[in-house]
Parts: C-alpha cells; sequence; structure tokens
C-alpha cells in the first residue's frame, strides 16, 4: 500500500500577533510547526502502514525551510518526503495549491507507485479555508472522505475503506472505494514518537526536491499568484470582547450567600430575565 | 537494524558541543549530535556577546553568513542605587573595524546557524533525542549513550559532555557533583523589541553599531548579582541574575528583581514603548577554577558550562565553551588519528591543552574571587553603589555648602559605613582575588 501525506509548515499560530497600527500579521521570530491536523493525518498514515505494509510518502509545497518539516515527518517514521519548491508557486491560493499539489501527486504516483489513499488534514491553522484536500480529491478525480474522525477498517483485496466521519448531527459510517483522499479531524490519535532508527535515517536522508518542471507541471498560469484569483482585501486582528466572566468571591461564605450572589450576578447582566423570573414567581 | 557505533558522541548542541562536533566532523571523524531541544538554541537564554577570535578559530568565515546583530561600539558600566547610576563609559570608533571583536547575537538564531555548520562538516545531528544514561562496559568505561527514543544503546569511542550547567547526565553518572547552590547564579531574561532606528536614536548607534550595559548595585538587593542591557538589531536583551543561594536566602524573587530594574529611572526610558517577547530563565556556572571537576575519564570528557568554564568577573561564558569544545575535539581527533584508545591517560591530553589556554589560565586568576563576592556580597553590591552615588550628587549639588564641608561629609559617610579598617581591607581583598 502506498499513502501520500500532504502536510504544511506553518506559523505557530499560538504566537503570532497582528501589528497594531499597520495590520500586517508579525512573522518575525515565529517558530514553524507541522500544520497540526496534518499530524493527525500522519499518524493515520503510520498506523495503517504498519498495520497492512507498505510505505507513506509525505509531500509539501513551500519555500525552502519547508524541508525542516518534512525532515521532522521523517523523524515520526515517514518513508519519503518530497518538496515541490519553485518560485512559480510563491503567493498561491488555495486553487493554485491544489492544482500543483495535484500534480505532484500524480508525478509521485508515476515516480514511486500510485497512492491507494492520500491524506490531508482537514484544514490548515494559518489559512483556515478546507479547501486544499477537496481540491485535489477533485482534480486527481478521487473519492474524498472529509472530516474523518477515525478509520475504522480497510479491505486491501477488496479495495475498500470503511471511515467515521463527523457530521453536524452526528457520525456517519462511510464505506469507500480505494482509492481516494481522506482529510482528518483532530483528536483521533497522537503523532508518535520515532524510534532511534527513524531519527538517524531522518537526519540522513535527501529530501525530493521538485521545481515545478520537475513535477510535470507544464501550465504555470494556474500556479502561484497569477493562478490565484483570491484577492486578500483587508486584514485585521478582531477586537477581543469587552465582556468578561464575572467572579465571585467564595471566602467565608455560606451556601446560601454564594447562591444569592450568583443569582444576583445573573441578574445584573439579565435584568429581563430578573422581572421575567418575577413574574412567574407572582402568577 | 543493527547497532550503529561512531568515532564520537557529543551530548547537547550549545556552544561547546557544536565546537566540539564540529571540530572532528571537519576532520573526517564520525560524529553523532545528540539535543534535548526542538532545535539547537531552543533551550538557549544567553544575552548574548559573542567572541568573534575563538569563532573564528574553529570556522574563521563565520562572519560571512552568521546571524550576528550589531558588534558593540559602547560599554557601559553602572553602579545604581535606587534612584542614580553611576557610570565608567567606553566608546570607540576603534571597534568599527573590518573584523569586530564581538557582536550581540540572539543564541536561538545562532545556534540554528552553528548546527547547520555541524552537519554541513559532516556530523549527524538529532534533536528533541535526551540521552537518559550513559552505556558502560564491564570495566566502567562509557561507551555508548542511551536515549529516550525506543532503541538500542548506540556505541561510540568517547563521549563529549555539553550537556549545560545543569546537566543531569553527568552527575547522575557519578562523573562530577551537582553544582552548589553558592557556585551557580539564576539569570532571568526578557527580550524587547523595537523598530531598529528608535533603538540607533536612543543609544546613539548607526548601521550596525552596538551597545552594552552592564550593571550592578542596589538593584540586586545585596546579593551577589549583574544586570545587563544588550543592544540586538531590532530588540534588546536585558536581565539580571544573582546567586542561587543568595536568592535561598534572601527570599528574593528573580523576576521582582528583573521588574524593579526595568523600572529604573535609568533604564525605562531605553526601553520605552518596547514590545516583550521572550521571558527565560537559566542557570549560569559562577564557581570558578575551584568549582571545575574532574574533566575526563575512560571513554568521556566534559565541555562548556558543564565543566563549570565561566569566567564570572569578566562575563566570559560562550567563548570558553567553544574553546573546551574545540580543544577537546582536537584532543579527540589527536588520539583517534593514532589509532589509540580514549583512555583516561590517552584523554588527559584534553586537560594539559585546557590548562595552557586561556580558559584555564584566566579561572586561575579569579580563583578567589567567587567567595570574595559572594561573602562581602552586601558591602559590593549594596554599601558601596548607595555611597559612590550620594558622593557623586554630593559633588554636583550647589548649594551653597562650602566645598570642604562637602568632601568632609562624604568621607565620613563612607567612614561611618564601612570603617576605615573595613574599607582597606576590602580594597586588600579585592586587589589580592583580581591579581
Amino acid at each position: 500500500m502506498h499513502i501520500v501525506v500532504c502536510i504544511k509548515q506553518v506559523p505557530d499560530s499560538a504566537q503570532i500577533r497582528v501589528h497594531p497600527v499597520t495590520n500586517t500579521i508579525m512573522r518575525q521570530g515565529v517558530p514553524t510547526i507541522i500544520n497540526p491536523y496534518d499530524l493527525f493525518a500522519l499518524e493515520e498514515a503510520l498506523r495503517l502502514r504498519d498495520a497492512h505494509g507498505g510505505e507513506v510518502t509525505v509531500l509539501t509545497m513551500g519555500p525552502p525551510m519547508a524541508e525542516d518539516a518534512l525532515r521532522k515527518a521523517l523523524t515520526y517514521g515517514a518513508d519519503r518526503a518530497v518538496l515541490l519548491t519553485d518560485r512559480y508557486f510563491a503567493g498561491s491560493d488555495t486553487l493554485a495549491t491544489s492544482f500543483a499539489l495535484s500534480q505532484a501527486i500524480a508525478k509521485v504516483g508515476e515516480t514511486f507507485g500510485m497512492p491507494d489513499i492520500v491524506f490531508t488534514g482537514k484544514q490548515t491553522i494559518d489559512g483556515d479555508t478546507a479547501q486544499v484536500g477537496p481540491g485535489i480529491a477533485k482534480r486527481l478525480d478521487l473519492l474524498q472522505l472529509t472530516y474523518v474522525a477515525k478509520i475504522a477498517s480497510i479491505d486491501l483485496d477488496a479495495h475498500e475503506i470503511t471511515v467515521e466521519r463527523r457530521s453536524e448531527g452526528g457520525m456517519q459510517m462511510l464505506k469507500s472505494r480505494l482509492p481516494c483522499l481522506i482529510t482528518m479531524l483532530e483528536g483521533t490519535n497522537e503523532i508518535r514518537r520515532g524510534s532511534l532508527d527513524d531519527a538517524l535515517r531522518a537526519a540522513r536522508s535527501q529530501i525530493v526536491k521538485w521545481s515545478a518542471a520537475d513535477a510535470g507541471i507544464e501550465d504555470l498560469t494556474k500556479c502561484g499568484l497569477r493562478g490565484s484569483p483570491t484577492v486578500v482585501k483587508r486584514v485585521f486582528a478582531p477586537t477581543s470582547r469587552a465582556e468578561k466572566a464575572a467572579q465571585i468571591d467564595t471566602t467565608d461564605k455560606s451556601l446560601r450567600d454564594l447562591a444569592d450572589d450568583l443569582i444576583a450576578a445573573i441578574f445584573t447582566r439579565q435584568p429581563a430575565l430578573e422581572q421575567e423570573l418575577a413574574v412567574d414567581g407572582g402568577a | 537494524m543493527t547497532a550503529e557505533k561512531f568515532d564520537a558522541i557529543v551530548i547537547g548542541a550549545g556552544m561547546s558541543g557544536n565546537a566540539a562536533a564540529y571540530t572532528m566532523a571537519s576532520r573526517g571523524m564520525k560524529v553523532l549530535q545528540l539535543e534535548r531541544g526542538e532545535y539547537p538554541g531552543s533551550k538557549n537564554v544567553q544575552g548574548a556577546i559573542m567572541y568573534a577570535d575563538m569563532l573564528e578559530k574553529i570556522i574563521p568565515d563565520f562572519r560571512e553568513d552568521a546571524p550576528l546583530e550589531r558588534h558593540p561600539v559602547e560599554q557601559r558600566f553602572w553602579m545604581m542605587d535606587n534612584t542614580s547610576h553611576t557610570g565608567m563609559h567606553y566608546r570607540s570608533d576603534d571597534f568599527n573595524e573590518a573584523k569586530p571583536n564581538r557582536y550581540t547575537i540572539i543564541r536561538a538564531q545562532f545556534d540554528k546557524w552553528f548546527s547547520r555548520k555541524v552537519r554541513e562538516a559532516g556530523a549527524t545531528v538529532l534533536c528533541e533525542t535526551t540521552v537518559t544514561e550513559l552505556a558502560h562496559d564491564t570495566n566502567g568505561k562509557v561507551i555508548g549513550v542511551r536515549t529516550d527514543r525506543a532503541g538500542d544503546i548506540i556505541f561510540a569511542d568517547v563521549v563529549v559532555l555539553a550537556e549545560g550547567v545543569n546537566g543531569l547526565l553527568g552527575t547522575r553518572a557519578g562523573l562530577r557533583e551537582m553544582p552548589k547552590p553558592e557556585t551557580v547564579a539564576l539569570a532571568v531574561k526578557e527580550m524587547h523589541f523595537l523598530p531598529e532606528e528608535v533603538i540607533g536614536e536612543r543609544f546613539g548607534l548607526k548601521g550596525n553599531e552596538g551597545c552594552v550595559i552592564e550593571a550592578a548595585g542596589t538593584i540586586s538587593r545585596g546579593m551577589t548579582g549583574l544586570a545587563f542591557l544588550y543592544t540586538n538589531r531590532e530588540s534588546i536583551s536585558l536581565g539580571i541574575g544573582c546567586l542561587v543561594s543568595d536568592f535561598a536566602s534572601t527570599m528574593e524573587s528573580p523576576y521582582a528583581l528583573l521588574e524593579a530594574f526595568k523600572r529604573h529611572p535609568s533604564v525605562r526610558p531605553l526601553i520605552a514603548g518596547s514590545e516583550v517577547k521572550e521571558y527565560a530563565a537559566h542557570l549560569i556556572p559562577e564557581g570558578g577554577y575551584k568549582a571545575i571537576p574532574q574533566l575526563f575519564g575512560d571513554g568521556w570528557l566534559v565541555v562548556g558550562d558543564a565543566a563549570q568554564l565561566n569566567n564570572a568577573v569578566h562575563r566570559e561564558g560562550s567563548n570558553l565553551a567553544m574553546t573546551s569544545g574545540r580543544i577537546a575535539g582536537e584532543a579527540i581527533f589527536h588520539v583517534n588519528s593514532r589509532r589509540n584508545p580514549m583512555t583516561k591517560e590517552n584523554l588527559a591530553l584534553y586537560k594539559t591543552m585546557l590548562d595552557n589556554s586561556f580558559v584555564v589560565k584566566d579561572l586561575k586568576k579569579y580563583k578567589d574571587m567567587p567567595a570574595l563576592l559572594h561573602t562581602n556580597s552586601c558591602n559590593f553590591f549594596m554599601t558601596y553603589p548607595q555611597l559612590i552615588s550620594q558622593a557623586a550628587q554630593n559633588f554636583l549639588r550647589v548649594d551653597g555648602t562650602p566645598k570642604i564641608e562637602k568632601e568632609k561629609a562624604t568621607t565620613a559617610a563612607f567612614i561611618k559605613a564601612r570603617s576605615r579598617w573595613g574599607m582597606v581591607s576590602d580594597v586588600v581583598r579585592l586587589a589580592f582575588a583580581w591579581r
């Protein structure tokens, strides 16, 4: 079985801030991480490989420094890493990104064997669109299983996979033919700590680096800024809500007093509720 | 996978570890370096000032691509009381040379660069890998390490311990004792971000010129300590450190000292309007010559902070670390190239070479200083700074008091605080410790 996992190197959003005057994102000194959703996808792929054999290839599109993210993925235990990097890709939106990645996945298939499953994270934490996974599926004509919480079972002989998909109403059990594309949700697993052998192999292995031409991409007008119809009109930092949680002092108070304080605090915020209850109480 | 063997394993990817790994790998040895942090420098807190000479001896053309911040052209030393500072400033255009003598650096970036050089030299570097144990043979010789990753012992002819000031590995293995509270300082540091031009204006700097302030006095509240403020390109590193034993006995908290230092009227305008990005704390070895542990044994040697190689008087640490790492690498290469075993006898070469370098010579010169400053901390860090500040103010304030009376008042204040004999004794002891 060959599994391709698409990952993205993103700035650690917990440490990012918006400049108060210029409203631009301050990336200076912000460390990069592998998009957390992609790690759930990677771990799921590694588990499938460990149980059923085969190989896991990680793929990313990004600047040369994205190599760090790939090397880390190798340390977790991935078998091969491919970096798609070219100045033609700069400024890609989700349309251009899914185009470039789908072409690269096709090339990965040609070079290292056709993938049975392509994994992506549900979305990235810097773009938050959740569009790239489905975009790749559409372009490669793969069946797509989005918002997958768990791989229930896989039958390689029958070319079938069964997954749990989280939806608004509850959980769906979906069965699909392989090959397919899966976008993975959070919280399903925890990325493993690679063994010493994995770490040594990762430190020594060569990352496969492909330019647009290497990946067989001919139509450069679909890449990067030229292939990206999305325009960022404005960036702003949302102001935090002024209202804060009220705190009630609990020291040296009886339960009754505490309850009274609590009710008083609620009524201060919701005067309408007090009137409503008073009417009900009177009736 | 069959067990793999290396010529040398280096534990830690700070200054000393990188220097050792680079020295050996660039001479063709098969080197594995293990770092517990997410990346080299991720655990580092140093100020930091980097001295060019010691790095030139390892990577001569480092200026071409190393991430250097500013080269200091001005050094200020401040004696502080609560509202004033008495300063000694040295500024020279001579520091604007083609190859400056020292630079401010940000270790997180610098160490990444250094580590890249180590990898380019051919070493294998694993991060997020903690060495949990040294592996010994039946004779007690160190033959490799175990890590917190699943897998066997990794074997090596020699293990270089560059694990930092409170390296648990060496102390657990009984190679040296835990540093004592009176021989380590606890330093806290913040990074304050300001636009490059603002830093230039506030400190009177152009281009990559930098300014360094080091301050002692009542800011350490009678404890043996030092505060610092270094200019980087777009940030200011500032912090304060005091002996751990002093923190323990005074019950002062490091962050409170740092807050007070930042609020001091001499410091506040320098960092006004800045954005704080990082708060970090670390230990610094301060024991000097007398705290240096056994430096080598069968199959191992220890370098840098782990070996307590830090010159507290001159605030030099990373250059001693780099130099000890380089010398360790050279000594190991010497033994390796003659195909000799890495025994205690053969590795003694490291100590001989280190003794002949500035590292041990400098530490020897100040061997009595740590004890003197520790026992007399209140005089040196509280009484004298206050007296000097009062004397300066007395001298400058013109209020109709005859000068002769002013001088008498100043002299009387000194005698009252320390007595004639006390002052003579302080001067003599300081002079002896300095000698």
